[in-house]
């Protein structure tokens, strides 16, 4: 029993990560019905910008201050980099197709990747502590670390806000007009450009504050760490329904906490293969996913 | 009866050409150009991998340029291809050495990359029916999700040999009547792999013009005006993904005896997305364009090589350091090219033109008549 | 209309422009080379190929192996070169890939004409690139692929490392012998062949000393996240874990294990070996023991020059590929000067008759089957170092302690 409450926890802790990434991906599609695939290289360039910032800081001691700084450096930097992204490589393909816009995106992903390799070089670094690690007990056998806590605790958070924004502001507001139909919302006297923007930057920041999370988790960052968790927060992303803020955090833990089960129950060496069952079955039986709703298609 | 007819035209035709080159080949062989070799085992490598990534990027074009279904698993299929073909001639040519003749052999080659494309078909079937229900970029990701979990799967079994890779695959027999003893296994596999890029080239081609090709064309650009117009697109949109896989799992087999071992990392998304690229860079609509972007994008990296190992009297310091580089910018060139195709012509190169003889020799017909017209 | 021709026909110019450019240099390039169509090196610098993981996700071991060959290429050169001739290593990047293996084994043995081959890590891109040296007869010697098929390729095919049998066993050894536990779990990397071998080797000699498998569990490269198959095994409470992955992911799987609460002591093999791993791992590498070729503790001279040397030229300690790879070249060097002629079948037979070579992985002597006869030690690690514990020899011998030499 105590076993499996632990790996209950390893995977609510590794849900929540792909929560994070996948909050990103939801709102970038909901907007622009664009899968961006470049958004899980945005999560390895926050959690590089992290580690270089510490560097320059030559932060030494754990602190929250020290987790702060570094926190907000790279959420800036991550939402700079989002918005340029889509200034540059996505607006003037907005025009064609959707096809366009994602062979570009793939693109983007791929270059974001090996210029990392390129410059960062392939060894992967160790991330600086930046919080010191204590170990909660919670019985004698199952413990939780409080970066574990904070990384559940900064998912829900950042949910929240979000959901905050989305519906109570009238940014937010702006955000849904333009995902529901972007001609009318630009003749309704929406700025669509800035609304575009300024989701790439939000939905950029969110992926860089999982970045950092997961590197003071896991302490290892290497240029291709957003390939794969990227991949998967996407599937995570769909399988809560895209577009639905709520249903990615969803399906982030729920896929967490699947593949944690299969790991521990089935075998390992199945993990990834199980996560892109899920995909695939969702997409066939229910496309829209658990939490959203089927979009009519129109003549 | 015709057809029966015009697919041994084809084939005959295609085995003439392959034994010309061939033949072209081997006597320049012993040539030389200022002191070194014309052709060598290198050269002839990069031609027989241009000959595969030809059939890749052409049964690839049959689904996202033609039907456009946008699959981002090509690899997968071909990694089926590749194994199930190379376990085949493993367990059948197993220790037999010299005692097979020699037409024997080349039935169990043939029968073993039969049995490849055949697997990679059922995957394209089973890939082909969800993709029914889904569109765009929904379709993308699943096709993905299909391709990885092909290579994961694959990793997980040891009788080919798991994640260490299968090895130990017998390459292509020597074809008996050009002795090729001069050059190792290279030669043969490349009339083997251009016998089959040829194949491919007219099979799609033959597809595509065909009113099976316009109903195809049809889903493509407007499915459900299509679905009005009466045409089945459940059948064709799966007939498509089934042909093309089945191609793909040919060119897999041809890989794997190229090339003698298997890794099931070679198949990854990576591979899939180079496939796309030529496509996208070359065309998507046009065959001559997916061999445009074929041999363009198998030669770059040959080319980058070329160029890094440049060391030229005339080249100043920083150029040559420089250029060494290139090889490692590779990827980034790739993935460059793929975003700067995008911004600047998103059709590609040669966007839905294809080359054509006959309309050449058309030309040619009325220009005349014109100018006979305007003498009399 | 009249913009997009000019742009249209700039673009065309530009491309035949490169073509001729292409072309002219390749001409230029081959005036230099004058052969007769074998290897038989008559220009002014003894050529010398080596290939390598230098981008894509082995890029750490191929830029190790590339660090270690850099230093015995320059020392060697600084001290005359070889027959009087410098020696030029061209340099290829197969990317982690078996068929750019063969491709650019290929392009260095017919375009750049070299007359031996350095290479590789990862034994399928050994295999892949060793199955063209065998056909072209040149001769290729792998610092550090351990998979035994490597070198049944053929018999211009060498290595200097041990193989993935013999490691495995010695680390049973040491477990059973010294360590003298009973029950093991093994956690080993799925995608790898080294560490599968390690595993299965490990796993069989173990069993055979008397000990208890408890459990075989795997992971992928591309996980970061261990704590599913960490938790299992602690419910199973092994007295050691036998983790014979690469320093990519032991850090982390050190690191996540001491916060599962796992206290028993892990173990591995060479391929822990890395300044990168000790970052990451940090403290939860204590009392930890790896199996490896040697160790950075040892007094011998020509093993410490050869540290401060690395740390001169590149600024970090070399890891165990890096070493590897610096006498694979000595060696290659070696067996040059021996053969004294740059006709490859006679480096070849040099290399064969390699005797007690003094490396700095241990004393070599190349066996029958082309691998390399050499003992392991069995090192354990404190606060970030290595402190020696004992010497395995390669035969049926049981581990013997030698004298811990205090640190």
């Amino acid at each position: 029993m105590e076993l499996f409450l632990q790996q209950l926890i390893n995977g609510i802790v590794q849900g929540s990560i792909y929560a994070l990434i996948a909050l990103g991906y939801t709102m970038v599609y909901g907007v622009l019905r664009l899968i961006n695939f470049a958004h899980g290289d945005v999560f390895m360039v926050g959690a590089f910008v992290g580690f270089y910032t510490a560097a320059a800081f030559k932060i030494s001691e754990p602190s929250l201050g020290a987790l702060f700084l570094v926190m907000t450096s790279a959420m800036c930097a991550a939402a700079i980099l989002g918005i340029l992204i889509e200034r540059f490589a996505y607006r003037p393909v907005r025009k064609f197709s959707r096809l366009t816009s994602l062979i570009t995106a793939i693109g983007v992903s791929l270059l974001l990747e090996y210029l990392a390799q390129f410059f960062f070089g392939a060894t992967p670094k160790s991330f600086p502590t930046v919080l010191e690690i204590k170990n909660i007990n919670i019985t004698s056998n199952v413990t939780i670390s409080n970066d574990s806590v904070l990384i559940i605790v900064v998912s829900i958070l950042l949910m929240l806000v979000l959901n905050i924004i989305v519906f109570k502001t009238k940014l937010g507001k702006a955000m849904r007009a333009v995902s529901f139909n972007l001609d009318v919302a630009k003749l309704m006297g929406i700025n669509t450009d800035f609304v575009i923007s300024f989701t790439f930057a939000l939905g950029s920041a969110l992926a860089a504050a999982a970045g950092i999370l997961y590197s003071v988790h896991f302490t290892k960052i290497d240029p291709l760490m957003g390939l794969l968790t990227g991949l998967k927060a996407f599937v995570a992303a769909v399988l809560g329904g895209i577009g639905n803020i709520t249903g990615a955090v969803l399906g982030g833990l729920l896929l967490g906490i699947a593949e944690i089960m299969v790991s521990a129950y089935i075998s390992s060496s199945y993990k990834d293969v199980f996560a892109f069952m899920i995909l695939i079955l969702v997409l066939i039986v229910k496309p829209a996913g658990l939490l959203g709703s089927a979009a009519q298609e129109k003549v | 009866m015709a057809t029966l007819l015009r697919i041994f035209g084809w084939l005959g035709a295609s085995i003439l050409i392959v034994t010309i080159l061939e033949s072209i080949l081997k006597t320049l062989k012993n040539y030389q150009i200022m002191g070194s070799d014309i052709i060598t085992d290198y050269g002839l490598n990069i031609i027989c991998l241009m000959g595969i990534s030809i059939s890749l990027a052409v049964s690839l074009q049959l689904i996202n340029g033609y039907t456009g279904q946008f699959s981002l698993g090509h690899a997968g299929f071909m990694a089926i291809g590749g194994y199930v073909s190379a376990f085949t001639t493993k367990s059948l040519l197993a220790g037999s050495g010299d005692e097979r003749g020699f037409i024997s052999t080349l039935i169990i080659y043939v029968i073993a990359l039969s049995i490849g494309a055949f697997a990679s078909a059922m995957a394209g079937l089973l890939v082909g029916i969800p993709s029914l229900r889904l569109k765009g970029d929904y379709l993308a990701i699943v096709t993905l999700g299909f391709g990885e979990i092909i290579r994961l799967v694959i990793e997980n079994i040891e009788t080919v040999g798991g994640p260490r890779g299968y090895i130990g695959i017998p390459k292509f027999p020597n074809w008996q009547w050009l002795s090729t003893s001069a050059f190792s296994g290279t030669f043969s596999s490349m009339s083997w792999i251009f016998l089959f890029a040829i194949l491919t080239v007219i099979v799609v081609h033959n597809i595509v013009k065909s009113s099976f090709g316009r109903s195809l064309i049809a889903i493509r650009e407007n499915e459900i005006a299509a679905e009005a117009m009466g045409i089945d697109t459940a059948f064709y949109k799966v007939s498509a993904f089934t042909i093309s896989a089945a191609l793909a799992g040919f060119a897999g087999g041809l890989y794997a005896h190229l090339y003698g071992q298997l890794v099931p990392t070679t198949f990854n998304f990576v591979r899939s997305v180079e496939i796309i690229i030529m496509i996208v860079f070359g065309g998507m609509g046009s065959i001559t364009g997916a061999i445009l972007g074929a041999i363009v994008l198998t030669g770059l990296p040959e080319w980058l090589r070329l160029m890094a190992g440049l060391r030229a009297d005339w080249m100043p310091q920083w150029m040559i350091k420089t250029f060494t580089y290139l090889p490692e910018l590779r990827m980034i060139i790739y993935s460059s090219l793929l975003i700067i195709t995008m911004l600047v012509r998103p059709q590609g190169i040669l966007g839905q033109y294809e080359f054509s003889l006959s309309r050449l020799l058309k030309k040619n017909k009325t220009t005349k008549t014109n100018s006979e017209e305007k003498k009399a | 209309m009249k913009s997009r021709t000019f742009l249209k026909t700039l673009l065309s110019s530009l491309f035949i422009l490169i073509i001729f450019a292409t072309f002219i240099a390749c001409e230029k390039k081959d005036e230099a080379n004058n052969n007769t169509g074998n290897n038989t090196n008559t220009s002014n610098t003894i050529k010398i190929g080596q290939y390598g993981s230098l981008t894509g996700d082995k890029a750490t071991f191929g830029q190790s192996t590339k660090k270690g060959i850099d230093l015995a290429l320059d020392e060697a050169n600084k001290s005359g070169g070889l027959l009087g001739k410098q020696i030029e290593m061209i340099i290829e990047d197969n990317r982690g890939l078996q068929q750019e293996a063969t491709t650019v084994v290929q392009k260095l043995i017919d375009k750049d004409k070299v007359i031996a081959v350095l290479g590789e890590v990862a034994s399928t891109n050994s295999i892949a690139g060793g199955q063209v040296c065998q056909e072209k007869k040149i001769p290729m010697v792998s610092p550090s692929s351990t998979n035994p098929q490597v070198t049944q390729v053929g018999d211009y095919i060498f290595r200097v490392c041990f193989l993935d049998d013999f490691q495995g066993e010695v680390m049973a050894k040491f477990a059973a012998n010294t360590l003298k536990v009973k029950k093991v779990a093994i956690l080993h990397d799925n995608g790898s062949d080294y560490s599968k071998g390690l595993s299965q080797f490990f796993a069989e000699t173990f069993k055979k000393l008397g000990g208890e498998i408890l459990v075989d569990e795997a992971y992928q490269a591309a996980d970061s996240d261990f704590s599913a198959q960490l938790t299992k095994i602690k419910g199973l409470n092994p007295e050691a874990i036998y983790v014979p992955g690469y320093y990519t992911q032991v850090g982390q799987i050190a690191q996540q294990a001491r916060k599962t609460g796992i206290t028993v002591p892990l173990m591995g093999g060479d391929g822990w070996d890395s300044q990168t791993l000790f970052d990451i791992g940090k403290d939860a590498l204590n009392g930890c023991f790896i199996s490896n070729h040697y160790t950075i503790e040892d007094p011998d001279p020509n093993v410490q020059s050869f540290i401060t040397n690395f740390k001169a030229k590149f600024n970090e300690t070399p890891d165990a590929l890096a070493a590897l790879a610096y006498d694979a070249a000595r060696i290659l060097f070696d067996a040059i000067k021996r053969a004294n002629s740059t006709d490859p079948k006679a480096i070849r037979d040099a290399l064969a008759q390699t005797k007690e070579f003094k490396a700095v992985t241990g004393v070599i002597t190349i066996s029958p089957t082309r691998d390399a006869v050499k003992s392991a030690v069995v090192l354990e690690i404190q606060n970030g170092k290595y402190k020696y514990r004992e010497t395995i020899k390669p035969d049926a011998a049981p581990a013997q302690s030698a004298a811990v030499t205090t640190k």
